[in-house]
């Protein structure tokens, strides 16, 4: 069925996070318990361990120091957290939460992801999905983190929907000294003006 | 594999709306890139009763003493676009105390904080999509920098839903607040049908006499085109 849904029921539009969210979505620094953190993947979770650093920046180039960062990922073989009961696995989380710092920086630990099947079945380089949430963000904003050391981006079917001078945005550079380290900065707006998807 | 209809998406605010003025330095130029859905954003993190303690939910129990201000439940159903329960899904909540203050270090408006309010609470949904809060009813508060601009009673809310693509956050406004014509992330949701959405009602029948107002609030997310995996009923 192709038609139109006329059932269908008007969703909950979005709001934005505002500036209080911390105490309850990232509350470290308040004593509680958070339900998710940088780490994606705990220690011994099978996979070639990496860190991810960046910080999200405004249309000034200014850092943005109230945002939320929250990545998705598949695991080290493709599989996603919840979907494959592999006790393997067990360590493998998926879900990463970051409040960014007054410098605008986050920072995940997590291993490599592994390639996940795309449309019509062909594979997808690995990619980590990123929702960004902040103040002024009326609606979370989706991107995704692709690796500078990957071949298969190339050929992958998401990428290849980027114009190629823009797609250098959501490419993850690795650090020059620091083994398993990448760089992965989110600017919302003006130059170097990330990416952003919508599916 | 398009399982998510893109349709619905049209009930969210735009990046760029100037009288929301953080938005101005914040929204992308570019419009989105529409992407296919893969398993990357079918597939979603699985949060449920492991990631919420006894308590979690009544927020008036908290600490050692009763926080001020006025008690309410706050109940409802989440639900997707084509009307079908959301079980076993996570909902966060925060808001500020009864005087319009919030616990964040940044907050700096001058009301008084409660030493027995914090404002921050889980709950995740049973298999019919019901959820319930106890809380206090959060006073407005105005924001700061700007000229008299207040933000209407709010509690700011998190859900993940079953997918990458139903995450969620919004607010939950109360009936008939004055301040809604005034407030510049209120009016941001263009459509009205959209904007009532994020307004509670009063439920009289759920209410507890002597003891506190319940506010019914249905959250709707987006759900997967029913006739694309919905078998037949065989029972
Ligand atoms: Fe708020």
């Amino acid at each position: 069925m192709t038609d139109a849904r006329p059932e269908a029921e008007v969703i909950t539009p979005s709001q934005t996070v505002g500036p209080f969210f911390a105490y309850c979505l990232t509350p470290q620094d308040y004593g509680g318990d958070p339900l998710c953190d940088g780490m994606i993947a705990d220690e011994g979770a099978p996979g070639t361990r990496i860190r991810i650093e960046g910080a999200v920046y405004d249309g000034n180039g200014d850092p943005v120091p109230d945002a939320m960062v929250e990545a998705w990922q598949a695991d080290a073989e493709g599989r996603f957290a919840g979907r494959d009961a592999a006790p393997s696995n067990a360590r493998f989380r998926g879900i990463g939460r970051c409040e960014s710092r007054q410098d605008g920086s986050f920072r995940f630990e997590t291993v490599k992801p592994g390639s996940v099947p795309g449309p019509d079945g062909t594979p997808q380089a690995p990619h980590i999905n990123l929702n960004v949430f902040a103040k002024g963000l009326l609606r979370h904003l989706f991107t995704r983190i692709y690796f500078a050391d990957e071949p298969a981006n190339a050929a992958d079917p998401i990428l290849g929907l980027v114009d190629p001078d823009l797609r250098y945005t959501l490419i993850a550079r690795p650090a020059p000294d620091a083994p398993g380290l990448y760089r992965f900065d989110i600017r919302l707006q003006g130059k170097d003006e990330t990416v952003f998807f919508e599916a | 594999m398009t399982d998510y209809p893109t349709e619905s998406l049209a009930a969210h605010p735009p990046y760029l709306f100037p009288d929301y003025v953080a938005t101005r330095l914040r929204a992308p130029s570019r419009p989105l890139v529409i992407i296919p859905q893969t398993l990357t954003e079918i597939a979603g993190p699985v949060f449920g009763q492991a990631h919420v303690r006894p308590g979690d939910s009544d927020l008036t129990r908290q600490h050692a003493g009763t926080p001020l201000g006025e008690r309410i439940m706050v109940r409802g159903r989440v639900l997707d676009e084509n009307s079908r329960p959301v079980p076993d899904t996570l909902i966060e909540i925060w808001q500020a105390n009864a005087a319009g203050r919030y616990v964040h270090v940044v907050d700096r408006h001058d009301a008084p904080l409660d030493p027995n309010f914090t404002g921050a609470g889980r709950a995740v949904t049973d298999s019919d999509g019901w959820y319930e809060f106890v809380t206090i009813r959060p006073g407005c508060y105005p924001v700061p920098g700007l000229n008299n601009v207040w933000r209407p009673a709010h509690i700011h809310m998190s859900l993940f839903g079953p997918s990458f693509l139903t995450r969620l956050v919004t607010q939950m406004y109360f009936p008939g607040d004055p301040l809604f014509p005034y407030d510049p992330i209120f009016m941001s949701v263009p459509d009205e049908r959209a904007r009532m959405r994020m307004v509670s009602s009063l439920d009289m029948a759920m209410t507890r006499s002597e003891w506190a107002l319940c506010y019914r609030f249905d959250i709707v997310l987006r759900g997967r085109e029913a006739s694309l995996f919905e078998e037949p009923h065989h029972d």
